[in-house]
């Protein structure tokens, strides 16, 4: 029963270090991103960043704020959710409950991963030819409508995934008080996976309100708040990309800030949601 | 047999290409206790699920023949199959509550069905089914905690309960207690005793003790065929098949 160097040894060794190196590099990635906006962000980060919209001299590094990109990027980034949530849901309870592993099922799942995998400034040029056919400008409207194609494979898929893990019992037991399909469709695996449903809607939500490619093109750009789905509207991304392009430090230092805005508006919601996901998650059946 | 509850007629099923039961003809008496038995893979599982259309569920599933509710063929193509599942209850080889508190549970099946009028009458309905399962005492005071809080043999008496809500005429058991310990196998056994004036009962089982301490009515299956039926206390004392006395004798 002494212990002897073996080669299952070994690879045991190589394993572990292998998952403590990658848990470390994605921790580091994550530290030195926050250090980066946190440390180059936070000197100009003001209340007049947050709260007024850019005045004349604002690219130059004078007076004014930010304040309509982020009203811009929450009115871009939930309408475009708040859209692609009402579509994906009836389609991810349909793929489940109705056509589950059939071939057509597959079908629809390749074409959602395909549809993942498009660049966003594809959806940009996409949204922007289309928007040129119908007569429209540069607006929050046509920015909502190219973000919510943008999230809503994400958010389809990863409900899907959410929905499929399902267990079969659960429904079964409800098919036998007598529902129907629906019933259980719409009472009991939507009441099980809530909370995986809520992370289905983050996740889209932080891909849609991150992406500048999409919406440079649709949304536009502007130094006023949107007041109209028909005009422009600012967002984040931009801001920081417009921003940083400039050769003036001080106006370089407030892409950082909104960087950091951009992140911690992120980490708000997802931690809301998390909160959430665990107030709904607690009648699910583990 | 006079007046039957259940009466299956030339039934055959298939999974697939392999046959799952083999021309059951078979009577079901009312308002007592059925004990469908006999070794594993012998159809006894199969043979309970066409009894609440749960077989089509599986792929590949195919049956001819037919199973007769109170004179009804349930797989007429006119059948609504929710309202034969609302009038003929399952309860699980392990216990599912659904993912809500426990008077959600109980009030689930009623409310789907629309069965009563306004909140006070749910109230009292679920408080009602609660007692009849024998759960009222432990769970009443923490109606609206999820289900999934209770022990194991408490969440079989509260499906126990939400089955019997909808009002079924038949309860069917798929080795209720299979999953459960010695004390709560107890309280359902009791429970089922108690309700089979009111209730026509099947239960699936494999172990020939419970059959013998529940059954009125004895079925024994092997190989996707009905050996034997007849009244508890024929089968268990005079067997008349030789399989029957062989697998009475525990030869396999």
């Amino acid at each position: 029963m002494k212990f002897r160097w073996h080669r299952r040894h070994w690879s045991e060794i190589i394993v572990k270090l292998l998952m403590y190196c990658s848990v470390g590099l994605v921790f580091a990635s994550l530290a030195v991103i926050l250090w980066t906006i946190v440390s180059k962000g936070l000197p100009a980060l003001t209340w007049e960043m947050v709260s007024q919209t850019p005045k004349g001299g604002f690219y130059l590094g004078k007076e004014g704020g930010i304040l309509n990109a982020i009203l811009g990027s929450l009115y871009l980034a939930g309408g475009a959710t708040l859209i692609a949530f009402v579509f994906s849901l009836p389609l991810a309870l349909f793929l489940e409950t109705y056509l589950g592993q059939s071939r057509w099922a597959n079908w629809v799942r390749l074409s959602l991963d395909v549809l993942w995998g498009i660049p966003s400034i594809v959806y940009g040029a996409f949204g922007f030819i289309l928007m040129l056919s119908l007569g429209m400008r540069a607006s929050l409207l046509g920015g909502i409508l190219t973000l919510a194609l943008l999230e809503l494979p994400i958010m389809v898929r990863a409900m899907d995934e959410v929905i499929r893990r399902m267990p079969y019992d659960l429904e079964q037991a409800a098919l036998a008080l007598g529902s129907t399909k629906w019933e259980v469709a719409s009472r009991v695996v939507l009441r099980q996976m809530l909370s995986g449903i809520v992370t289905a809607i983050l996740l889209a939500f932080g891909r849609g309100i991150g992406d500048a490619a999409s919406v440079l093109f649709t949304a536009g750009y502007t130094d006023s708040i949107p007041t109209s789905l028909m005009r422009p509207a600012a967002s984040l991304p931009l801001a920081v990309f417009f921003q940083l392009g400039t050769p003036f430090p001080q106006v370089q230092q407030r892409a950082y800030a909104a960087a950091l805005i951009l992140t911690v508006i992120v980490l708000v919601v997802s931690l809301g949601s998390r909160f959430l996901a665990a107030q709904v998650g607690k009648f699910s059946v583990k | 047999m006079s007046n039957p509850h259940i009466q299956v007629c030339n039934l055959n099923a298939w999974y697939g290409s392999q046959p799952a039961l083999k021309n059951i003809n078979l009577a079901i008496p009312r308002q007592q206790i059925t004990v469908i038995m006999g070794p594993s893979g012998c159809g006894k599982t199969t043979l309970l699920k066409t009894f609440n259309r749960f077989f089509e569920l599986t792929e590949g599933a195919r049956l001819e023949g037919q199973v007769l509710v109170d004179g009804e063929n349930i797989y007429d193509r006119a059948i609504d199959e929710t309202e034969v599942r609302k009038r003929i209850g399952l309860l699980a080889q392990r216990p599912t509550v659904l993912p809500m508190s426990i008077y959600e549970n109980v009030a689930y099946g009623m409310y789907i069905h629309r069965m009563k009028k306004n909140a006070r009458e749910y109230k009292d309905a679920v408080r009602h089914y609660l007692e009849l399962a024998g759960l009222w005492d432990e769970v009443g005071k923490r109606l609206h905690d999820p289900a999934t809080a209770l022990s194991i043999g408490q969440q079989q008496r509260l499906c126990l309960a939400r089955g019997l809500a909808v009002e079924p005429e038949i309860i069917l058991g798929d080795e209720p207690t299979s999953a459960l310990d010695p004390i709560s196998s107890q309280h359902i056994e009791k429970k089922l005793l108690e309700l089979k004036d009111r209730y026509t009962t099947v239960i699936v089982t494999h172990t020939l003790r419970q059959a013998k301490r529940l059954a009125d009515y004895v079925v024994f299956m092997y190989m996707g065929e009905v050996v034997e039926a007849g009244p508890a206390s024929q089968v268990f004392n005079h067997p008349q098949q030789e399989r029957t006395q062989q697998y009475l004798a525990g030869m396999f």
